[in-house]
């Protein structure tokens, strides 16, 4: 993924934006699949904090990520609706479970920053980069290391 | 890659691994000219369709493998060598085919050496002779046969055959020939990945000599079938929900419609489902011609069998087995059978068989892979248990011969003393038993050393839709395959079937018998409901060998529901084996037995296996026993054989005294050691504290308990093993659960070296002795009785593994046997060693309950030098003695 984002200045990438817990989160958009509100979500006894639960979305088995728990941020206090952002990999569905979803941005490639390094370790373990955007900070997240949960990365080791 | 070129791969491939198969056969019977024509058939097609292709290189090998069949054909000798040869060559096309699959072409390379081999072998020289004037012909013939010019652009490679030729060697064949045009003629059109029909059928039109039958079948594209089968589970998930609908609205008028919708489907599904069936020889195609390199690799004579092999089971299914089965009969040539000169020592065949069995049970498949070789091998795997640390030495004594064979399912438990080539580099058993596990199967294995081993594998018939009872806990709903489950109960406090605990382990008194019971909700670790449910649905399941209950909140119905495979954030639950949309369109978790199979035994220790069952069967069979019942920690009672205690006393509790924190106590003029049997034993600061007194040569032990309850004559029938130091397992006594008592745990606590110490002061007298019981519960009580009277004790668990022991090893001083055992009872067994003149002088005790008068003069005339109770510990003690003091004399 970083390999990609370090190509040529000039090029730009449009981003997806949500919003977790206040802090604003970039996710490439060419990885979304689509966005939407998670219904009927059955949650996983025994699986990790991370996994909200699954889900059906068209007859497909989704599996739905609490970014919030995945951020090490707290759970949610109010009974706000969340909404889900849905992403593809390796043939299997995800969703990521956000606070809500804002608009799409259009940034270049050349204004990405990295990451401060007093930046929390999973924080910085998580994003692509930062954009310095009028009045608050965009962190681009890293789509495929969001769904490389704890266990898995043990287990591979 | 051009349609014809992927045909003719997919053909070839085929037609090779019955060409392997069919020679491997024919190297046993080289007389048999119908299995010559048919390799040489199915090579010569090989053969033509590479000419037709232009593939020299492919060619080439098949063509000098021909010529050498021709001379089989001829009535030139067939020698192993040969054959090999030509095996050899065979792999050589398939590496070239490989490439060509990949690629699109044939791989760059000479195979002069093996064409050298094949022509030396059949007897000429390199033949470079027949092509050269033959271009002609085949451009003529191309000219009628378009798809055949654009790649036949080159004169004829010595070796290569005109088409012309190939006619004609078609024409010569035996076969369908005449009937069928070449091109059809090759393997029998069927889907792509199902072969063995179209060899069989293949087979079939040889010998009969009429072929259109075949044309029943036609090859469709696996994605096609595959796209089907989704397709249909969608159908299935739709009815499912309209029938859902139809739950909910009574009367409504599409009931009957509904219900012909729902037959159609099911049929629809069923039909659909044949298509993936397919017989299990397709995953034993190979196998004799592994089996075959195997033997001549090892030098082993090996035999391979193969039973049921028209059995089917779903391709995807056959698919995951195939390598686990090939894994297994490697195993079985290379260690389960003993090498050639081992077997003749054994007085054994020379030739070592391997039997492959499948057939069908319930939902299920099952499958054998025995071998008649040297079974496995308890001391080496018990030492490298301990070794490994699995379990403790005390834990080891308590198993059973089956429960340590087991453990070599266990990861990297290789016990192949050597890494061979063939296998012992680590993946071993593990990776069997994981890969079955994987799709719900479950492997299990009998082996008697000196007779062989047994794998029995058991799995179901397809994965892709299975019936699964919904049940409810904590509130969510969960699928449990039906296949598992063998029946539900409804506990009430108030029912008949009252849920009741022993040491917080749950247990449900079910038709005389002791279920271990695991909560759904502890199992899931769900959070606890503070209303307190008060009853409680039992969903009995079976897995293996192994039933349990699962306590639910509430049980749903039966549906039929389409397995979806976990997200792989999720696949390391193993509670779960996969997932599924239901028809109200939410996503359930699918409960897998086996996961909690595991869980119910490391859990609860429960474990109710096989064999315990058939020893409580036989156990019921009339045993009684006198048993001490006693109090001790708590209200649950506890049982002793009563003939293990010395005497029971009460004992004033100022004559305790704690010495660094052991409690010793003054009796009859010595300082005898105390042990609390739990740390729940009320010591008691008056009056006087309940003990059993054990002894035995001048030395003592106090098990302290709360109060003696009773004495009573049950039959003793351990249901649950236990996990618990100190507790053998439970059984029902006066029906109430009851624990038995370890006393082989509680001695040694007195005096550390209560086995070894005796074992030295008698060394004078230290006497070894076989002893035979297929109980686990005597074995395990007796062992420690005789360790403790100061014998060396060999322990077998059956009569057959006692001749088989004593084969090997004669110096016992006597054998102590159980009369009633399965196989070979205790009658026959002694007279099976009185017959023998390596170990006929060796004296044999009955151990029996049944002390008729009738029964010891069988006996006698059995040649039992003595007849002693069951119970009676102080008469066997002294029958051995009296037998150790005869050998004295004697010696």
């Amino acid at each position: 993924m970083s390999a990609t984002i370090t190509k040529v200045s000039g090029e730009s990438r449009e981003y997806v934006t949500v919003k977790i817990a206040g802090q604003l989160f970039g996710l490439a958009i060419d990885r979304i699949h689509d966005v939407f509100a998670p219904v009927n979500m059955t949650p996983v006894p025994l699986a990790q904090r991370e996994i909200a639960g699954v889900l059906n979305l068209r007859g497909r088995i989704v599996t739905a990520i609490d970014m919030r728990r995945r951020l090490g941020l707290p759970d949610r206090d109010d009974a706000g609706t969340s909404m889900a952002v849905g992403i593809d990999a390796n043939g299997e569905s995800f969703g990521l479970i956000v606070d809500n979803v804002g608009e799409v941005m259009r940034l270049a490639l050349a204004e990405l920053e990295s990451a401060p390094a007093n930046l929390d370790k999973t924080w910085s373990g998580l994003a692509a980069g930062i954009y310095r955007l009028e009045g608050q900070l965009l962190v681009i997240l890293d789509v495929d290391r969001v769904l490389r949960l704890g266990g898995e990365a043990s287990a591979a080791a | 890659m051009d349609d014809l070129l992927s045909e003719f791969l997919t053909e070839t491939a085929e037609s090779l691994d019955v060409v392997d198969l069919e020679l491997v056969k024919f190297e046993q019977d080289p007389n048999n000219a119908q299995i010559l024509d048919n390799i040489f058939r199915l090579v010569h097609t090989i053969k033509g369709t590479c000419g037709f292709l232009g593939l020299p290189r492919l060619e080439a090998l098949a063509h000098a493998a021909e010529t050498l069949m021709g001379k089989f054909r001829d009535g030139q000798p067939v020698t192993g060598e040969a054959v090999s040869v030509i095996l050899v060559s065979i792999d050589r096309i398939k590496e070239i085919l490989a490439v060509l699959g990949d690629t699109g072409s044939e791989p760059e390379g000479a195979d002069e050496d093996l064409v050298e081999q094949l022509d030396a072998m059949a007897g000429i020289g390199i033949a470079a002779t027949e092509a050269a004037e033959e271009p002609e012909e085949v451009s003529e013939e191309t000219a009628e046969q378009p798809f055949v010019f654009q790649v036949l652009e080159r004169a004829l490679k010595p070796g290569e055959v005109s088409l012309d030729d190939l006619e004609r060697a078609f024409r010569d064949a035996p076969g369908p020939e005449d009937i069928a045009p070449p091109k059809p003629e090759k393997p029998a059109a069927l889907p792509k990945k199902t072969p063995p029909p179209a060899p069989k059928e293949a087979k079939e039109s040889t010998s009969k000599g009429d072929a259109p039958a075949k044309t029943q079948s036609i090859r469709v594209n696996v994605d096609t079938l595959e796209h089907l089968i989704t397709m249909v589970s969608e159908l299935v998930l739709t009815r499912n929900q309209l029938l859902d609908i139809a739950r909910r609205n009574e009367d409504s008028e599409f009931k009957v419609p509904l219900q012909r919708l729902s037959n159609v489907t099911a049929e629809l599904q069923e039909g659909v489902m044949q298509t993936r069936m397919q017989p299990i020889g397709n995953a034993w195609q190979k196998l004799p011609r592994i089996v075959r390199d195997l033997a001549q690799e090892l030098s082993k004579d090996i035999e391979l069998e193969m039973h049921g092999e028209d059995t089917e089971l779903d391709r995807q299914v056959l698919e995951l087995i195939k390598d686990p089965l090939t894994h297994m009969v490697r195993n079985s040539a290379d260690h389960g059978l003993e090498s050639t000169d081992e077997r003749i020592a054994a007085g054994k065949p020379a030739k070592g068989v391997i039997r492959l069995r499948a057939y069908h049970e319930g939902g299920h498949i099952i499958i054998e892979v025995a071998d008649d070789g040297k079974g496995l091998n308890v001391a080496r795997i018990s030492e490298k248990i301990l070794d490994r640390g699995l379990v403790t030495e005390d834990e080891l004594a308590k198993m059973t011969e089956s429960q340590i064979h087991r453990f070599i399912f266990n990861a990297g438990f290789s016990t192949a003393a050597q890494v061979t080539s063939v296998s012992g580099r680590g993946v071993g058993m593990d990776v069997v038993r994981t890969n079955i596990e994987l799709i719900g199967g479950s492997i299990d294995l009998k082996s008697v050393q000196g007779e062989g081993t047994t794998f029995t594998i058991k799995i179901p018939l397809t994965l892709a839709i299975v019936s699964a009872l919904i049940v409810e806990t904590g509130g969510q709903r969960f699928a449990i395959p039906q296949l598992s489950v063998v029946e539900l109960v409804r506990a009430h406090a108030n029912s008949g079937h009252r849920i009741e605990t022993i040491n917080g382990a749950a247990v449900l008194r079910l038709r005389n018998k002791l279920l271990p019971l695991v909560k759904m909700r502890d199992l899931l670790r769900m959070p606890a409901d503070e209303e307190a449910v008060e009853s409680d649905f039992i969903v009995v399941m079976r897995v293996g060998s192994q039933t349990f209950g699962i306590v639910v909140d509430s049980v749903f119905h039966t549906e039929e529901i389409v397995v979806k495979p976990m997200s792989s954030k999720l696949r390391d639950i193993t509670m779960f084996s996969g997932n599924t949309i239901l028809g109200d369109g939410s996503v359930i978790m699918i409960v897998d037995p086996n996961g909690i199979a595991q869980d119910v035994r490391t859990g609860e220790g429960g474990e109710l296996d096989a064999d315990d069952e058939d020893e409580a069967m036989k156990a019921r069979a009339g045993d009684k026993t006198a048993l001490l019942i006693v109090r001790a920690g708590s209200d649950a009672p506890k049982a002793i054989p009563l003939s293990l205690v010395t005497r029971l006393e009460d004992i004033p509790v100022e004559r305790i005294e704690a010495v660094n924190g052991r409690h010793l106590v003054q009796y009859r003029g010595t300082l005898m050691p105390l042990i609390y049997l739990n740390d729940d034993v009320v010591r008691h600061q008056e009056g006087a504290q309940p003990l059993l007194v054990f002894s035995d040569a001048g030395r003592s032990v106090g098990l302290a308990i709360d109060a003696v309850v009773d004495i009573v004559d049950a039959e003793l029938d351990i249901e649950v093993g236990s996990a618990t130091p100190g507790i053998l397992g439970s059984a029902v006594i006066r029906d109430q659960a009851t624990e038995i008592i370890d006393v082989a745990h509680y001695l040694p606590m007195g005096f550390e070296d209560w086995f070894e110490k005796r074992e030295m002061d008698q060394m004078a007298l230290t006497r070894r002795i076989l002893f035979v019981d297929d109980s686990a519960f005597f074995r395990n009580m007796l062992t420690p009785v005789f360790k403790a009277a100061g014998y060396e004790v060999v322990v077998c668990d059956g009569a057959r593994a006692a001749l088989g022991a004593l084969s090997g090893d004669t110096r016992f001083d006597a054998i102590v046997t159980d009369i009633e055992m399965p196989e070979m009872n205790g009658f026959e067994f002694c007279e099976a060693v009185g017959a023998s003149d390596q170990f006929g002088h060796i004296p044999v005790i009955a151990l029996s309950s049944h002390t008729s008068t009738a029964a010891i003069e069988r006996g006698r005339q059995a040649g039992f030098h003595d007849f002693v109770a069951k119970f009676d510990r102080p008469g066997l003690i002294a029958s051995l003695k009296e037998i150790g003091q005869d050998m004295g004399v004697a010696a």
